[in-house]
């Protein structure tokens, strides 16, 4: 584990959140296999110490731009169970009163831009939120938040050229889970994701993932230096899925082994790992981590319980929110 | 006569046209050994190898622009689309490039290149995994555009747009793609721009795309119980258009409701009415009506996702009041 630069309720706060997504999503699994969840959905289980590492070291203000695999970033960026469950089973107390569904969540209180169904499609964006910052002096820091597949966009090679080119304070985050959908991140990108970020003169950085102490203290630095106009920065988080790229991919062996899937859960678990650390340093006990855990699962059976009885948007508000100003479209 | 599944029939279509003709290829995202999301590719890779069923990064517009040019020089690329809502993304390649190549060049290059996509909303998929999006190159000159209402077009589209020396984007709905039809084992094909009368009638016209068929069948079913009787006509490309076939119901039966997938404003439906409105005005006793899906972006939540799209009861519910002789101004 990475030197620390934190009290105990910081460390508490990150082992806390990366529980509470865990849970989120086993939850939703959950939701999915007995059919009570309309649609996919894309689990973050594995990948909870990099959401929770980089919003750890964000303020509120900050913004944040996510992906389809986007419920990790929405509560690690301070979103509540009940209108994230609400929003995923299509209810009108959903974040996006049912709107959007688990890839378009978006949780503007706490500066998070909206989950992207188009892979790449929030890099524009996040660069778009930097140039605000930067313009109206506000000192917000962006990350955006996408995959290794993504890296494949052309649009990543045209903002991030802007970006370098003005100091925008945007850090582009990249975790490398080592597939996109059913294939091999080898197999989709040539030589090395970092050098890319480096031929345009961006401070590229590769960290492990799965130590969301590492992540923490590396963005902790970045974004006070983006906050200076030093920006922007390219990290790589070295990670993994879980589950299937979504959950119906459930026969997934053809792409991937149970062995190599068996191996990171045993031994490179974010959670298991930070728990260890935080037990050998005195931070916290086995039975307080315990309390946490079960206190964690009774806030999320309370709000899946919520959500399902939770009422689904009137039919008129189909043709609402087409266009700012227009209550009705259709009318 | 045997039936098979429209993924089925892609297939099937696919690995003939291989068979026949070595230039032919697929390229795309994860169309090798997982055969695409959807498996429709299932085991082509097996027969011609990852030469000819080519794994690409997720870079649409790179793929594009690279079939576009394969196809200028020699060879017949089949582009797989995995939604055909990113068909935004490969917009340039499509159109300023595939399009106009062979009219710029006073008909020197060619683009034979076929675009594989789908469309078709109620999956629950939400606004950017929802859409359809055919009028959108049904509007550019040069580019025809097919959609396959049954396993039974699928297969002969896919094998003349395959043939024919102009780019060509098909559209299959990512619903039907389990559906079963009879499919003759022996070869056929199904030449482009002739509309096939699903089923005869002498009062109203119903003219489908796509799924849209299926509904105009269950709205002339509920007719008939009635004693309304009702044409079904399925265009099968709407570039071209057999409008010979299409006029000929039109002033025979004097009443005529698209419906189509699409968004109503500006799209396909409209584009079918005016047609007839212009050449069969004089035989008309109603107007022609429109029936797309919503205009509004396709919402999650089911409650919402479901009144967007035409139903059977919805046409039939047209039907009656154009045979009610009652002033529609369509909604
Ligand atoms: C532009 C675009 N192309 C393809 C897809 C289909 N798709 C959804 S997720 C995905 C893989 C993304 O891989 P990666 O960026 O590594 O993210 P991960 O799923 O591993 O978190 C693909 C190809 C899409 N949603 N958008
Ligand atoms: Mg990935």
């Amino acid at each position: 584990m990475a030197k620390s630069k934190h009290n105990t309720e910081d460390y508490l706060q990150m082992y806390r959140q990366m529980v509470r997504i865990r849970t989120f999503e086993d939850n939703a699994n959950q939701l999915y296999l007995s059919a009570k969840m309309p649609g996919l959905t894309h689990m973050y289980s594995g990948e909870e110490a990099v959401a929770v590492g980089i919003c750890e070291a964000l303020e509120i203000t900050d913004k944040i731009t996510s992906t389809h695999r986007g419920h990790g970033h929405c509560v690690a960026k301070g979103a509540e169970f009940k209108e994230m469950f609400c929003e995923l089973l299509g209810k009108e107390e959903g974040y996006c009163r049912g709107k959007g569904g688990s890839m378009h969540i978006a949780d503007q209180s706490n500066g998070n831009l909206g989950a992207n169904a188009i892979v790449g499609g929030s890099m524009g964006i996040a660069t778009g939120s930097a140039f605000t910052s930067k313009m109206l002096g506000t000192g917000d820091v962006t990350v955006c938040f996408f995959g290794d597949g993504a890296t494949a966009q052309g649009l990543w090679y045209e903002v991030m050229n802007m970006a370098a080119l003005w100091n925008l304070p945007v850090i582009y985050a990249c975790e490398n889970n080592g597939y996109s959908e059913y294939t091999k991140t080898e197999e989709i990108a040539a030589g090395s994701i970092t050098a890319r970020a480096e031929a345009f003169g961006i401070e590229a950085h590769q960290v492990d993932g799965q130590d969301v102490l590492a992540v923490n203290e590396l963005t902790q630095k970045l974004v006070a230096r983006a906050r200076k106009g030093e920006g922007p920065f390219f990290m790589e988080l070295m990670t993994y899925r879980y589950h299937g790229h979504h959950v119906g991919d459930i026969n997934r062996e053809y792409y991937r082994s149970k062995d190599e899937e068996k191996d990171w859960k045993d031994n490179r678990d974010p959670i298991i790992r930070f728990r260890g650390w935080m037990v050998e340093q005195g931070i916290a006990t086995e039975e307080e981590i315990e309390a946490m855990n079960a206190e964690i699962k009774a806030d999320a059976k309370a709000a899946v319980e919520y959500a399902l009885e939770a009422k689904y948007p009137d039919v008129s508000e189909v043709d609402m929110h087409v266009y700012v100003g227009v209550e009705h479209a259709l009318a | 006569m045997r039936q098979i599944t429209l993924s089925q029939a892609v297939n099937e279509a696919l690995a003939e046209e291989m068979r026949r003709d070595e230039t032919v290829f697929i390229i795309g995202e994860d169309v090798a050994e997982a055969g695409t999301p959807f498996k429709v590719l299932a085991g082509l890779v097996e027969e011609f190898g990852t030469s000819r069923v080519v794994d690409t990064p997720i870079a649409e517009p790179g793929f594009m622009g690279i079939a576009v040019g394969a196809a200028m020089t020699g060879t017949r690329p089949v582009v797989d689309l995995m939604f055909g809502d990113f068909i935004y993304l490969i917009m340039d390649q499509l159109c300023n490039q595939a399009a106009k190549t062979h009219y710029m060049s006073g008909g020197k290059l060619k683009v034979p290149l076929v675009l594989r996509t789908n469309l078709g909303a109620t999956r629950r998929s939400a606004a950017q995994h929802s859409q359809s999006l055919h009028a959108l190159v049904a509007h550019i000159p040069g580019l025809k555009v097919a959609m396959p209402s049954s396993a039974y077009e699928a297969k002969g589209l896919m094998k003349t747009a395959i043939r024919d020396d102009n780019p060509v984007v098909i559209f299959e709905d990512k619903l039907m793609y389990n559906d079963k039809a009879p499919v003759p084992e022996e070869e056929y094909l199904i030449p482009f721009g002739e509309a096939n009368i699903k089923r005869e009638g002498t009062d109203i016209t119903l003219i489908g795309t796509s799924s849209m068929v299926q509904v105009c069948e269950k709205a002339a079913e509920i007719l008939a119980g009635e004693g309304i009787s009702a044409e079904v006509i399925d265009p099968r490309t709407i570039v071209p258009l057999d409008e010979a076939t299409l006029l000929k119901s039109a002033r025979k039966t004097s009443r005529v409701i698209v419906v189509d997938e699409g968004h109503q404003s500006y799209g396909v439906t409209g584009e079918i009415a005016s047609r007839i409105n212009e050449k069969a005005f004089y035989h008309l006793d109603a107007p022609v009506l429109r029936m797309g899906a919503m205009d509004v972006p396709v919402p999650f939540s089911p409650a919402l996702e479901d009144i967007t799209v035409p139903t059977p009861e919805g046409v039939a519910e047209n039907a009656r009041r154009l045979m009610s002789g009652e002033m529609i101004h369509a909604a």
